[in-house]
């Protein structure tokens, strides 16, 4: 009977509404890479994003106080995790957002998950984050290395480009998206020829190039990232490879390496993201509001996923009244409520941290097609929530099968 | 390692030339750190971001005035050169009886400050720049496809270091300038002035920067870190070619440019180290490099 009682009133102070609801405190981390190769996809956007979140959730529900910290990573994992350590333990952070890169992502996961906390992955590509390395403090937002290689690669080998040659960065994050790539290519149909491992960075990469050109495959899969593929791309563009009948699959390819490129060297180029900001009236009114903290920017899906965790992670809060001190409970809390926010719309968290939502397979427009700045891509198809992400099952996530 | 019988002949001609345009910005970047080293005894670090420097006032030009990449292959020089000249004149005049030590630290402050201040206005994924009308398209060779732009690069790299090396080693400026790194005092006892001359030395040098940086915009990505990513292995080039050396770094540029190449047919992964390892060697072997003087 007491029990009932109790539940009552609290149904009751949830029901009062955010007029007289209790204060809610929270802290939060953006840590990114604030000055370097990521911090275009990243960084400074994604810090723009999350106060964006902040003030708007902030407006409707006046009893929220939200802290923000910044920090920048280097894409270094030992001082990824060292600011982690020292964000939840000294300055009391009760949640870590973005992380690109995925060696210090995975870091980072670990010290979330070692004191208890949260951490939503926007920025970090490996699918592992939800696969054996999954925890029960992660979130992995926007993407992943499995989504990329099966939207671009199924879509390819199915529109016939079914030999592939590829041209893989050589460090953890390209042999997870080639191996990714080379499993959905082959689950189409597809046949893997070659493949060449380049080191992180590389300049030059017309020799690579060559070796792709005189393998005769019908697609040259780009499994690297940043420089290195805008760098992949300029020089076939130059090599003629394209023009020779070679098409060009840009695994992780933003709507920042595109601008960097240029459309009359990066046309026609297929690649998969989970947002594009000129898709709709409420991304375009948001990339406008975005830009006037990052003027003559356009921002990614980090950014973007960056926005609606931390906006899902507030909505979470106050659903616990603030209890945010145990990030396993706060965790679960989020994967139970279905997510909702104005960029990717309605979604949900699955159980091994893998939110859902759908993706879009998009094509870079030639230079005529393109009517204003940052009028990057035509979207070729739509992959829904439940096929864009790996099955639950195959991910081998300990905390599916266990 | 093995597949030197798998691949044939005719892909290796292809190889051998991409590693010698690939030589020519290792030759054109290690020429003018030469000239810097061996005239002024100052070791350029901020060279890479001169390169950076060239690239992005390319782009700056083609941005605000509409001048394409002709017109910036010469003003993008004398832009940075003249920075370079203010570098010299405000701070490294000040250093030139201290250890090289000073120099370097100096010079690599002021390339992560150059960096930084890219990073700050322009971002960091890189801006478009593309290959010039007149050079687009390419040659069949038979054994590979050789695009025009890159034709042009090896051709105009050559005349470049060709021609510096000529003023420095065979004309009267030049035997003034490697008189005057010998004993200042006795050049300027016949009336010239050292100073201006050294001046007007590391303006060049920079200059040479700023042209790799415009050559290399069209077909590389043009971002803030893209001096820092090349200006190791041009550091390592001059040290293989014996620091100070025009002859040495125009020959281990061009060499290593091919060695580097041949490496990434047949063992991609190590393409980035090889140099290292030869530099290595070559610094075990021979300390003063292969064509260095010894001190």
């Amino acid at each position: 009977m007491r029990k009932t009682l109790g539940l009552a009133a609290l149904a009751a102070v949830l029901a009062c509404g955010p007029a007289n609801a209790q204060q809610v405190n929270v802290k939060i981390g953006v840590l990114s890479d604030m000055s370097s190769l990521y911090a275009d996809i990243g960084g400074p956007g994604s810090v723009a994003a999350a106060k964006m979140a902040i003030a708007d959730f902030t407006k409707d529900n006046p009893n929220v106080k939200v802290e923000m910290i910044v920090g920048d990573h280097q894409n270094k994992p030992d001082i990824g995790s060292q600011i982690a350590n020292q964000w939840y333990d000294v300055d009391k952070v009760d949640m870590i957002i973005d992380v690109p890169n995925s060696g210090v992502a995975l870091a980072v996961s670990q010290v979330a998950n070692q004191k208890n906390k949260v951490f939503i992955v926007s920025g970090a590509a490996a699918s592992d984050l939800t696969g054996p390395k999954c925890n029960a403090n992660t979130i992995h937002w926007t993407y992943d290395t499995w989504m990329l290689a099966n939207g671009t690669g199924t879509a390819i080998v199915k529109t016939g480009g079914g030999t592939w040659f590829f041209l893989t960065s050589d460090y953890a994050f390209g042999h997870a998206l080639e191996r990714d790539t080379i499993a959905a290519v082959e689950r189409a149909g597809g046949k893997v020829l070659g493949k060449v491992r380049h080191p992180l960075n590389t300049n030059d990469f017309s020799s690579f190039l060559l070796q792709a050109q005189s393998s005769k495959a019908k697609v040259i899969g780009l499994a690297n990232a940043g420089g290195d593929t805008i760098n992949s791309i300029k020089q076939a563009a130059e090599f003629g490879i394209v023009k020779g009948g070679q098409s060009l699959a840009g695994l992780l390819v933003f709507a920042s390496d595109v601008a960097a490129l240029g459309l009359p060297t990066a046309q026609g180029l297929v690649l998969t993201e989970t947002w594009y900001w000129d898709m709709n009236d409420t991304n375009r009114a948001w990339t406008k509001r975005w830009q006037q903290e990052r003027q003559g920017k356009w921002p990614t899906m980090i950014h973007a996923g960056v926005y609606a965790g931390v906006l899902h992670y507030l909505k979470t809060a106050v659903a616990l009244k603030g209890n945010v001190g145990d990030g396993k409970a706060v965790v679960a809390q989020m994967k139970s409520m279905p997510t909702d926010d104005p960029l990717f719309g309605k979604g949900a968290i699955r159980p091994d941290g893998r939110k859902i939502h759908p993706a879009y397979l998009l094509e870079v427009k030639k230079p005529e097609e393109s009517k204003h700045p940052g009028d990057f891509y035509k979207i070729r198809a739509t992959i829904p929530a439940d096929e864009a992400f790996r099955p639950l099952k195959e991910g081998s996530c300990p905390l599916v099968s266990g | 390692m093995f597949e030197i019988f798998g691949i044939p002949s005719a892909a290796l001609f292809g190889q051998l030339l991409i590693g010698l345009i690939n030589g020519s910005f290792y030759a054109l970047l290690s020429l003018g750190l030469a000239v810097i080293f061996g005239m002024l005894n100052i070791i350029n670090f901020s060279h890479g971001a001169q390169y950076m420097m060239g690239a992005f006032t390319a782009y700056l030009i083609l941005q605000y005035s509409g001048l394409g990449y002709w017109p910036a292959l010469i003003i993008a020089p004398i832009i940075v050169g003249f920075t370079g000249i203010i570098v010299e004149r405000v701070f490294l005049q000040r250093l030139y009886k201290l250890d090289h030590l000073y120099g370097l630290l100096l010079t690599f402050g002021l390339a992560l400050i150059f960096e930084g201040v890219a990073r700050n206005y322009f971002g960091s994924a890189g801006l478009p720049y593309t290959v010039p009308e007149s050079l687009r398209g390419g040659q069949n060779l038979g054994f590979m496809f050789l695009p025009n732009y890159r034709a042009w690069v090896i051709a105009a790299s050559l005349v470049i270091c060709i021609g510096t090396w000529f003023v420095i080693e065979r004309t009267r400026l030049g035997a003034y300038l490697r008189a005057a790194t010998e004993n200042p005092t006795l050049v300027r006892a016949f009336g010239i002035n050292v100073p201006r001359m050294i001046t007007l030395t590391y303006g060049f040098g920079v200059a040479l920067a700023a042209f790799a940086g415009v050559m290399a915009a069209p077909i590389y990505n043009v971002s803030p870190q893209m001096g820092s990513e090349l200006i190791i292995v041009v550091f390592a080039v001059v040290v293989i070619g014996g620091m100070g050396s025009i002859l040495g770094a125009i020959v281990t540029g061009f060499g290593l440019g091919v060695i580097e190449g041949l490496t990434k047919v047949f063992f991609p992964e190590a393409s980035n180290t090889v140099i290292f390892v030869i530099m290595a060697i070559v610094l075990l072997v021979r300390p003063a490099g292969l064509f260095g003087r010894r001190a």
